[in-house]
């Protein structure tokens, strides 16, 4: 079987590769604009194209809860959801990697009501950052699938046991039609062998999982989550190098595009990067010193790579698509202030907030935000890009 | 004193996980008792009712054929002795 | 509707009831719970080819403060509202894994939770696992109220008690509600077992366990679980209430299988309510002169119940 190459909405592209790394159990529920993926799916379980059990569960909450049932009894899980959907989890997603459960999860990234908003931006997972999940940001559709693929590689890494949440922009990338290659089955079942559970519910070998966590352990059972998603950078870094062997691409925890050792540099999550990447090589066409760093791990922060990444940079300029109310910026230039303190070298962070909501942000717009940057006219906190009083 | 860790975290099980089933045995909850069950072995017709209605799963048949609590945990509740058909079961202040 | 593997089981009598309590003594439970009484007599009958989804609640808290555990079965907690979900993953789990052979033997699913888990938070997760039709067992263990958590009212506290909060005082009587009746909600699903029942009926509750588990499809059995602390009575009353529960027809034990009613019990005499009320200190209240209109209601409320109950038990005793 040979691997072939389609022109497919990046969604179907990325049920197609849940396919691929035969999930056995799907628990899903409808929301914008994760839908078409699980529609998708239960396709192929209606008509025999995946051995897998698909629950359509009541609600995201149930999605969540049933994804960690099926976990805890054996099955390789997936489920997928956007925004309101993602916030309705918030409970359950720190009980799936508080008990290691290795779940992979499609972020359909999406803005937070209120108002109401079914478009793109990245609200709903900025208020997950702290639920112990591997945290993983794609840009195209190529990406989406093959990490989609290596987002189960890494959750049921022994070394690892933990969830995994495959973040995408909402439209922005969901609904294109993109060209995907897709690898032969036979190699992503070599990639990727069947699921061996380390702990699971079976009555030949009853567990009790899920205890009250007393005062005398709760903290050594956080201890070892935060330690296991702390080590599990190194095994991140190590599936996505054989990802990218096996599936002829390169993928690293941090990427960089333009002139290299550049003065100025946008630092970017997701799909937005891929028109800030034009914009740099249009700036840099111009003679500008301006370079790009894209974080494809959030979580965990891969503090090391990006500060290499960043070497001999005396500004970033840090694109959020999230706000961050009553704090002094956006939330991943919060993280970035945060790794780069007291370092002597230290580069200058401007932020900008753009993009909320699904406001289109043209390429012309980076070019406008690396001018008013390098005439030091950006905000010192941040910059909400739209927002007139702010222009 | 600050309160200490049951244990290493190196040691926990993942996800905190307990393996050993049944392990609640080792608490011996005999020691919330106030009042204790005393069988009037000549009222018992050792039918087994007190077994059946104990909360703490600790009343067995023995080889004689009495139905006894294992004082290690009877928590002295009283349900035996309210649902005794013979009333055979007294419960008393124990003497400790 | 039998199980694929019917079980072909001897029902359950005075001289073979099973004496295997598939919970450990040294739980921590309060002293006369009638609770984890009425859930060690699920487990008895249940046997140990299950596996347990557990919802946030006394019987989650009193079974597993870490390092040890009362279960010997294998057992999951979550969180309060999602048992049902939890269960519907387990046994999707279960069914995937068996038939593509990676397990030998198809355990069966039991949900506990109690009445708030159940009929308040968790009653969307319920309805939807039941409307899917998973393979499993719900049990309900109500004893009316948020005891947990100091006994705050739930949909299921019953008319007129005092909780903390529906107080009775002097303006408001205790709760001025009806109770939800979630065994009605659960059969409107139209799941092939639902059934009611009673620890102080040993005999009738492992029977509808037993039964239950040799039905495929979703099942659903609310157990009436005695807190003597919320209620405030004797910590060895868990049984006789019970029993009066059952014999003033205030917790009627019937089942309903395939849509069929059937009264599993019928008392000798039917009690008057008081009976039940008297001994339970969140009634008290209802005994002063101003607020007997409320045991009068309740009485009212629960004899036509009752009469209902026993035309459709007549109703499906003809249809066999």
């Amino acid at each position: 079987m040979l691997k072939k190459r389609v022109g497919i909405e990046v969604s179907l592209a990325v049920a197609e590769a849940v396919k691929q790394a035969r999930a056995q159990v799907i628990s899903a529920y409808p929301i914008t604009p994760q839908t078409h993926i699980v529609e998708e799916l239960s396709t192929y379980v209606a008509n025999g194209e995946l051995d897998a059990e698909f629950i359509p569960v009541e609600s995201e909450h149930s999605a969540m809860s049933a994804a960690v049932g099926a976990a805890a009894a054996g099955a390789r899980v997936y489920t997928a959801t956007s925004s309101q959907g993602l916030a309705l989890m918030h409970e359950i997603l720190f009980i799936a990697s508080a008990q290691r459960l290795p779940i992979v999860m499609t972020v359909a990234n999406r803005s937070l009501s209120g108002p109401i908003s079914i478009w793109n931006d990245h609200s709903d997972i900025m208020a997950e950052r702290d639920i112990g999940w591997v945290q993983l940001f794609v840009e195209d559709g190529q990406e989406a699938t093959e990490l989609t693929i290596a987002a189960f590689k890494i959750a049921e890494d022994h070394r690892v046991l933990l969830p995994v949440a495959v973040n995408m922009d909402g439209f922005i990338l969901t609904h294109m039609i993109e060209p995907v290659i897709f690898p032969a089955q036979a190699t992503v079942d070599k990639f990727l062998p069947p699921y061996k559970p380390a702990l699971k519910l079976d009555p030949a070998k009853p567990v009790t999982m899920g205890p009250v966590g007393v005062p005398e352990v709760y903290l050594e059972a956080k201890k070892q989550c935060e330690q296991a998603l702390l080590d599990s950078k190194a095994v991140v870094a190590e599936v996505l190098a054989e990802a990218g062997k096996t599936f002829e691409r390169k993928y690293n925890l941090i990427e960089t595009n333009g002139k290299k050792k550049a003065k100025t540099l946008f630092v970017t999550m997701g799909s937005l990067g891929e028109s800030v990447w034009s914009a740099v090589e249009g700036l840099n066409e111009d003679g500008e010193d301006v370079g790009q760093v894209r974080i494809r791990l959030w979580r965990p922060f891969p503090v090391q790579e990006f500060k290499k990444a960043c070497k001999g940079a005396k500004r970033l300029i840090v694109i959020d698509r999230a706000m961050s109310p009553g704090s002094v910026c956006g939330p991943v230039a919060q993280e970035l202030k945060t790794i780069f303190y007291k370092d002597k070298d230290a580069p200058e962070i401007v932020n900008v907030i753009a993009g909320l909501g699904g406001r289109d942000v043209p390429v012309a717009d980076f070019k406008e935000m690396y001018r008013l940057a390098k005439k030091g006219k950006l905000a010192k906190t941040y910059t909400l890009w739209g927002v007139d009083s702010n222009a | 004193m600050a309160k200490k860790s049951l244990c290493a975290w190196q040691d926990l099980a993942l996800g905190a996980a307990i393996l050993a089933p049944g392990s609640a045995a080792k608490l011996k909850t005999g020691d919330w008792r106030t009042l204790i069950p005393r069988l009037d072995e000549d009222k018992c017709i050792k039918c087994g009712m007190c077994e059946l209605y104990c909360p703490e799963f600790c009343i067995s048949e023995g080889k004689d054929g009495f139905f006894r609590p294992n004082f290690a945990y009877c928590k002295g509740c009283g349900i035996c002795a309210n649902e005794c058909p013979k009333q055979a079961i007294a419960m008393v202040m124990e003497e400790k | 509707m039998l199980r694929d593997i019917t079980i072909d089981y001897e029902k359950i009598t005075a001289k073979n009831t099973p004496k295997e309590c598939m919970i450990s003594s040294g739980h921590r439970a309060c002293q006369g719970c009638g609770e984890i009484l009425a859930m060690g007599m699920v487990t008895k009958a249940a046997g140990k080819d299950i596996i347990v989804a557990n919802a946030t609640g006394c019987m989650e808290i009193v079974t597993s403060p870490f390092p040890q555990t009362a279960w010997k079965l294998p057992w999951l907690h979550v969180a309060f509202e999602n048992a049902g979900a939890v269960g519907s993953g387990i046994e999707a789990a279960i069914k995937v894994l068996h038939r593509q052979g990676k397990i030998k033997k198809k355990p069966h699913v039991i949900c506990f939770a109690g009445d708030g888990a159940t009929a308040d938070i968790g009653l969307q997760s319920l309805s939807g696992a039941m409307e899917r039709g998973h393979d499993m067992l719900y049990i309900c263990y109500d004893n009316g109220a948020y005891m947990n958590t100091g006994t705050q009212r739930s949909g299921a506290t019953p008319f007129g008690a005092s909780t903390t909060t529906s107080p009775a005082g002097s303006s408001v009587p205790g709760k001025m509600q009806h109770r939800k009746d979630i065994t009605r909600i659960m059969a409107a699903h139209n799941i092939p077992y639902v059934a009611q029942a009673s620890p102080s009926h040993h005999l009738d509750l492992m029977r509808k366990i037993q039964k239950a588990m040799s039905i495929s499809g979703p099942k659903f059995i609310n157990i009436l679980s005695p807190c003597h602390r919320g209620w405030r009575s004797k910590s060895d009353d868990a049984i006789a209430l019970s029993r009066l529960a059952v014999n003033t027809c205030y917790w009627p034990l019937f089942e309903m299988e395939n849509g069929k009613t059937r009264l599993t019990h019928t008392p000798k005499e039917k009690l008057p309510l008081k009976d039940f009320l008297r001994p339970q200190g969140r009634f008290a209240h209802l005994f002063r002169p101003e607020n007997e209109w409320i045991i009068e209601q309740s009485q009212t409320q629960i004899d036509a119940d009752w009469v209902a109950l026993q035309d459709k038990g007549a109703a499906g005793a003809a249809l066999e």
